[in-house]
């Protein structure tokens, strides 16, 4: 057909112009420094961590080169020449040791509870906002916590000493770190299950299976990198807690324990990596250099219980 | 009437439930896991009536103008909260004026203008500042800020400062405030900035006046989780702002100060803590609640605008 060409408009004025400015080099200044200004303040913040990282390590590799392996297995002192972070660590590993005992069983049955169980009523509602508000209360209020349930209430008998928890001891500490991270380990663990797809679920239903039998051998397995990370993020963050195991009583300075029961140490003084770094920091410049190596030891417990838990996420993994 | 279908032999309905041995299984793991969930609710129930009872026990025992006076010194038995709210209101703002900027310039850079590998390669890097602890970054405000960054400014300040504290707690909110605006700016539809450019708008303009408008709600969760992040910072301020023992009232940024956090620090930390019925030692629960009600709130009111931009896409 002869009218398939389009109208031929004669060029208007404003075909013209959009023609010259979509052929036109000009540049957008403005924009370009929005952009630059964004970016120095990404550059910025991660350049915080590495400055700070430097310098860490900078005391750190003074006090290695000075003192080799015998800072970490010193105890604490009053002279920065002798003091050593071997009873931190060694408070750090327990406090661990009860997050990982108390924390993980219940709060993984508290996810198992509300993603696959709980119906969908008020007490439910009540829990999940509970345990969302729970993860933004300060860590010094479940310092204050633990010290009245844990130290005061267990922790005394009637005669004022040696109750349950024994006062300020290891014990009321480490509840108190696992009471912090419950909701983390709580929320982070629903989320892994809940990734879990339904049809999962729904083939365990067909072919028998009780609710327990699904969520245990077919929910739990494909949720278990998950619920993995979770809990590594909670560990990293109960060996960083400072302010509610010096609420408790942590030891900042220079103790002693001889040849005492296992049990007896549990109800003994205590300190931990972040209450002799929070003791040295405030001791003279002399501290400067094994307060940065204490952090050091610090980080590198945290980064290897987070690599490990990255590692094994990788490994084990699923894609749906 | 006749039956339409004949009866076919099968299993009686009462043999589908299983067996009782399995069924009695089936109940107890329920038990147990909802005892599980239920000791949430026991923390919170714990924390509000150890505080409470404690603070009730607290106000009983001291004269009510004690807590307003002309400094906070608890062994002499002056509580005054102004000091504390002020040393904490300082601290929140010099935090907000580090991170706000900070975190929100670099929310909307990997958010509009970074390349995915970029996003991938940097957001993990935040992620470790958000989880360095922060008796690290205590020490290297006291250590670092104060000498180098606040006392070339201030050149009247001394060690201890709230300026230096605040730029601690700053440092620490970063990874909050970036997190969650980035968060809300990637949730805004991409439809809408492709409208923008539909129109011809610049990518400065897209940002500014499309996302960022689009994403308000989120961005103002993230101020208000950050602020209540900072408020309840304890170890930065206890160690760089040195309100050790008290602190007269003062709303001078370049000298020391106490927050309502380092307060309760100053007098619980270690083995120099005061005797048990005290009511030193009972404002510190006083104090706690205060904390405790002040996050709450502002939580809650994070909670309330994160789900605001949840709902509208």
């Amino acid at each position: 057909m002869a009218a398939a060409a389009p109208p031929a408009n004669p060029a208007s004025i404003t075909t013209l112009a959009v023609e010259r400015s979509l052929a036109s080099r000009k540049r957008d200044w403005l924009g370009q420094v929005f952009q630059v200004v964004l970016l120095l303040s990404l550059i910025l913040s991660l350049a915080i961590i590495v400055f700070l990282l430097s310098n860490v390590l900078g005391g750190a590799w003074r006090v290695w080169t000075d003192r080799g392996t015998d800072f970490l297995t010193e105890g604490g002192s009053r002279q920065a020449e002798a003091a050593g972070v071997w009873q931190g660590i060694r408070g750090t590993l327990t406090l661990v040791g009860f997050v990982v005992l108390l924390a993980f069983p219940i709060g993984i049955a508290s996810a198992i509870y509300l993603e696959e169980y709980a119906p969908d009523n008020t007490l439910t509602k009540f829990i999940n906002v509970n345990i969302r508000n729970l993860t933004g209360v300060p860590s010094v209020v479940y310092g204050l916590l633990g010290l009245a349930v844990f130290v005061r209430t267990f922790g005394l008998d009637r005669n004022d000493e040696g109750g349950l928890t024994g006062g300020k001891s290891v014990i009321s500490a480490g509840l108190t770190l696992a009471v912090l991270v419950l909701p983390i380990v709580i929320i982070t663990s629903a989320e892994a299950i809940r990734a879990v797809p339904r049809s999962i679920r729904e083939a365990g239903y067909g072919v028998g299976a009780s609710r327990w039998e699904v969520t245990r051998m077919l929910v739990l397995p494909s949720a278990a990198p998950g619920i993995l990370t979770g809990t590594v993020l909670a560990i990293s963050r109960a060996m960083g807690e400072a302010a509610p195991i010096l609420l408790i009583g942590a030891n900042t300075g220079f103790f002693s324990s001889g040849n005492q029961s296992f049990v007896e140490q549990l109800q003994g003084t205590f300190t931990a990596l972040p209450a002799v770094i929070f003791g040295w920091a405030r001791e003279t410049s002399e501290f400067r250099d094994v307060t940065a190596a204490a952090i050091f030891v610090l980080l590198v417990i945290t980064v290897l219980a987070n690599g490990t838990a990255v590692w094994l996420r990788n490994r084990f993994e699923k894609q749906w | 009437m006749t039956q339409l279908t004949p009866m076919l032999p099968g299993p009686e309905p009462m043999s589908l439930r299983g067996s009782p041995r399995r069924r009695r299984k089936e109940r107890s793991v329920h038990v147990v896991l909802l005892s599980a969930a239920l000791i949430s609710i026991l923390i919170s129930v714990g924390i509000v009536y150890s505080l409470v009872g404690n603070a009730i026990d607290f106000l009983q025992k001291i004269d009510l103008s004690q807590l307003w006076t002309t400094g906070y010194f608890p062994r002499r038995g002056l509580f005054d909260l102004k000091t504390l709210f002020i040393g904490s209101l300082l601290i929140t703002g010099v935090a907000l004026v580090v991170a706000g900027p900070i975190g929100l310039g670099a929310a909307i850079y990997l958010s509009e203008y970074a390349s995915p590998r970029m996003r991938r390669i940097c957001k993990p890097i935040l992620e470790v500042l958000a989880g360095i602890p922060s008796v690290v970054i205590g020490f290297f405000a006291l250590t670092w800020i104060a000498p180098n960054i606040v006392q070339r400014i201030f050149s009247q300040s001394g060690t201890f400062s709230l300026a230096a504290a605040g730029i601690g707690v700053g440092i620490l909110i970063i990874p909050i405030i970036a997190s969650v605006a980035e968060d809300a700016m990637r949730a805004v539809p991409l439809a809408l900035r492709e409208a923008s450019y539909g129109l011809g708008a610049r990518k400065i303009t897209t940002s500014v006046r499309v996302v960022l408008p689009a994403a308000v709600s989120g961005i103002v969760a993230a101020f208000i989780l950050g602020i209540s992040r900072a408020i309840g910072e304890t170890l930065v301020v206890a160690l760089a702002a040195g309100g050790s023992g008290g602190s007269v009232f003062t709303t001078d940024i370049t000298g020391p100060g106490q927050t309502v956090t380092a307060a309760i620090a100053s007098l619980s930390f270690g083995s120099d803590q005061p005797a048990g019925d005290d009511a030193a030692f009972q404002s510190l629960y006083f104090l706690g609640i205060i904390l405790f009600i002040f996050t709450l709130l502002l939580n809650l009111a994070g909670d309330v605008f994160v789900r605001r931009t949840r709902q509208h896409y």
